[in-house]
């Protein structure tokens, strides 16, 4: 059998040496590509993705909006947020925004991780939790600018979105995609989704007067499988707190690959110290010392 | 036992009643049961936290610590019952300890002096060196100090979801730096314990240390408890030493 899967991994946290899956396949990035503009809440993608993942139910947390729950959770990866928004001139919008796991490029997650093999990066883009590796340590929360992993603390491990990489491996559309009847969630290359969105937000500047529209493809964590087109790409908060700098904490990038092993070098300059001294100084010895005879000088072994 | 406490009127309390130590012809005793059970104590847990704490930290190289605590998951789970327990016996020795410990001005003076201890240029200590030496006493107050940074990082990264995900960037950092500096001690600690100072190990073990150890390494603490001047034992021992090797 051919170990050449169809899905390739490019990036293995915590992992030394090299990762076999990188570059032997020519692989296209896949995208998402969620149009706000034209969401209108139908909550099709939240059931399917229950549906496809086989999550189990739970009660949810009703806060006056028409929200599912306040958050995403462990076995609810997928999240409509509902935000309303009253404009400067008075006119009320509201802010449909799927919530799920952004696959970016450069995964805070997966950098902040220390477990071999927990979190991995395919060709095509898509960041997937291997929770038979996961130690359950929760750096990955702390290394996502998005907030999307979520602890399970009865299996002490953490779950999110997977962009359906079942399906997505074997030539199928997430299971999010196909379900939204609007045609607001498209599915394809990375950049057949940035021209799809290109072509959006410019319909939406010339025949919407919407000058503020844009795409959401963020470059400060190497842009996301999961493009947003936003009416007002300027304040991205507005959208249920979607960051408009996603940034990775510089401890887990900064610290985590270049200091953490100069540190352990340093510490064990100490080790090398304590030895040398032996062999320069020698021991401290309780004194007093029998003085050698002068008489008999000391034998020389090797002489 | 304790002769040497005896001579001084010093009673032991019922803490430094525990166990037996014996204190043989030409020794002293240096540490009691109870600060022995305490420094094995958290000896043992600083040796578990460090695997399992190195498990996580560079699992590039250290991954083959962790199936040696139970696995990833389990070491995760072990790692801060682990600091909890090294803490606490650590807290314990140190109100043991509170006093022994407390900086002196012959401390500062041997820290201007640590040239010349680390070259061994001087074949005893100074004489106003007592039961810890300035070394002794920074190391054991940079533990102290990186405890308290523990607990409270390690706190933070226990419950990450109270205290959110830029305090758990920021905390083991700190966390990572305090283990560091540990590691760093712990040669240097295990080596003067052990080949660096020869019969200083069995401090921690039997209890009791030789009169010329005591003389050698801590001239005041041996006049506090013998009542005799280190330099005259020490000069009277060398004129025996030699009247018996002629």
């Amino acid at each position: 059998m051919s170990d050449r899967t169809t899905l390739q991994i490019v990036q293995i946290s915590g992992h030394p040496g090299p990762v076999p899956g990188n570059g032997v396949q020519r692989q296209e990035q896949v995208c998402k590509l969620v149009d706000t503009t034209t969401c209108i809440g139908c909550k099709a993608c939240e059931v399917a993705c229950v549906e496809w993942n086989d999550l189990p139910f739970q009660r949810t947390t009703f806060d006056n909006t028409y929200q599912t729950m306040p958050e995403t959770n462990w076995n609810y990866w997928n999240l409509i947020k509902f935000n309303e928004h009253e404009g400067e001139d008075g006119t009320l919008q509201w802010l449909m925004r799927k919530d799920q796991c952004m696959h970016c490029a450069d995964p805070g997650c997966l950098r902040a991780c220390p477990a071999d093999g927990a979190i991995v990066q395919y060709s095509n883009g898509i960041v997937d939790f291997q929770q038979e590796h996961c130690i359950g340590c929760q750096y990955c929360v702390s290394g996502c600018p998005f907030n999307i992993p979520r602890f399970n603390s009865s299996t002490k491990k953490v779950y999110k979105c997977t962009l359906c990489s079942d399906r997505v491996s074997e030539g199928l559309e997430p299971a999010c995609i196909k379900a939204c009847p609007t045609g607001c969630l498209h599915f394809g290359t990375k950049d057949d989704m940035k021209m799809l969105a290109n072509t959006r937000v410019t319909q939406l500047k010339e025949h919407y007067g919407m000058e503020k529209a844009g795409v959401y493809d963020p470059e400060s964590v190497g842009g996301t499988h999961v493009l947003y087109v936003l009416h007002d790409a300027t304040t991205p908060e507005l959208y249920g707190g979607l960051p408009a700098v996603p940034r990775i904490p510089l401890s887990f990038t900064v610290w985590k690959s270049f200091f953490k092993p100069l540190g352990l070098a340093a510490a064990m300059l100490s080790f090398f110290g304590v030895l040398f001294h032996y062999i320069f100084e020698g021991p401290r010895r309780i004194q007093p010392e029998l003085p050698v005879k002068l008489s008999e000088p000391p034998a020389r072994g090797n002489q | 036992m304790a002769t040497t406490v005896k001579n001084f009127g010093e009673e032991p309390n019922r803490i430094d009643r525990l166990g037996r130590t014996v204190v043989h012809e030409g020794e002293l005793l240096r540490h009691s049961v109870y600060t022995r059970f305490l420094h094995w104590m958290y000896g043992i847990f600083f040796f578990l936290a460090l695997m399992s704490g190195f498990g996580i930290y560079l699992p590039w190289i250290f991954r083959w610590f962790t199936p040696l605590l139970g696995g990833g998951p389990t070491t995760r789970i072990l790692h801060p019952w682990f600091g909890l327990g090294f803490v606490i016996f650590f807290g314990l020795q140190v109100l043991n300890w509170r006093n022994l410990m407390r900086w002196t001005e012959a401390d500062t003076r041997w820290m201007r002096n640590i040239k010349s201890y680390i070259r061994n240029e001087e074949a005893v200590e100074a004489p106003d060196v007592g039961f810890f030496n300035a070394g002794q006493k920074l190391q054991f107050w940079e533990i102290v100090g990186g405890c308290v940074a523990y607990v409270i990082t390690g706190v933070i990264m226990w419950f990450p979801e109270i205290f959110g995900r830029i305090a758990v960037a920021i905390s083991y950092v700190i966390h990572d730096i305090s283990a560091l500096i540990m590691l760093a001690g712990i040669f240097v600690h295990i080596y003067l314990s052990t080949i660096g100072e020869p019969h200083t190990f069995q401090s921690m073990t039997r209890g009791t240390v030789r009169e010329d150890w005591a003389w050698t390494h801590h001239p005041a603490w041996f006049q506090r408890i013998t009542g005799r001047d280190p330099r005259v034992a020490l000069a009277e021992r060398r004129k025996r030493l030699v009247a018996r090797d002629e």
